[in-house]
């Protein structure tokens, strides 16, 4: 049962992934690209922990980390970008 | 035009400390878990990054006086002195050993010199990564 469940919701996690990608294929601007692709990772970590949950290993918690934290610095450098036009100032502007 | 991004670097301040410990933690669980020094080194990198990122180049160079190229330089070094160090012992290159010590407070530890090698690693890939991505994103 809980297994039938487990499954069903990674079923759903790939298809809401799906419809993300058609968001930044299409995406009339660049802020809509950026918050697909935040909430592209923030999927792909839930379905890990349900991947963890059904295999019923912790060996996945340190990768949860990792893309957790890579998913914050892509969409900082991201946005960033979209505002300024520079990531890496070179000198302090105050 | 004055940018004000105080929420960045307030979430900044308390998030590197975490990066930096997971980091650290994925270095030293290396030869039993999954981790290693270069997976410690790409993790500890990108925290470098963030803080570049959020900051700007002249701060953290004033802060962190270390000039990347030289880091690298430093943990190749380091690498291959393990392996030679294993030639000079009269065994293969690049052998390793490990061991059990008994300490007067912390009690028996596992001590083994894959560590050393892997201090030189994970020096290696923080000095590459932060000089090509400081490389690539210079404007003028």
């Amino acid at each position: 049962m809980i297994d039938m469940i487990l499954l069903i919701s990674l079923a759903l996690f790939m298809v809401a992934i799906t419809l993300h990608l058609i968001r930044i294929i299409k995406g009339p601007t660049m802020p809509d690209r950026a918050i697909a692709l935040d909430t592209i990772g923030v999927n792909l970590i839930s379905s890990m922990a349900i991947l963890s949950i059904l295999l019923k290993t912790t060996a996945f918690l340190e990768a949860i980390l990792i893309l957790g934290i890579l998913a914050f610095i892509g969409t900082i450098a991201f946005s960033k970008y979209i505002e300024r036009g520079v990531i890496i100032d070179r000198k302090s502007d105050h | 035009m004055r940018i004000n991004d105080v929420i960045l670097r307030t979430v900044v301040k308390v998030v590197i400390f975490i990066i930096l410990t997971l980091g650290v933690y994925l270095f030293f669980s290396g030869h039993n878990a999954p981790g290693g020094g270069f997976i410690g080194g790409l993790v500890l990198a990108s925290g470098i990054i963030l803080l570049y990122v959020t900051y700007d180049i002249d701060t953290i160079q004033k802060k962190m006086p270390f000039d990347f190229k030289k880091v690298a330089a430093l943990g190749v070094l380091i690498a291959t002195g393990t392996g030679l160090g294993a030639i000079y012992l009269d065994v293969p290159f690049l052998s390793q050993t490990d061991g059990h010590f008994q300490f007067p407070f912390i009690g028996d530890k596992h001590l083994t010199t894959v560590t050393l090698f892997e201090a030189g690693v994970a020096l290696t890939v923080i000095g590459t990564l932060v000089t090509m991505i400081l490389s690539i994103s210079e404007d003028e």
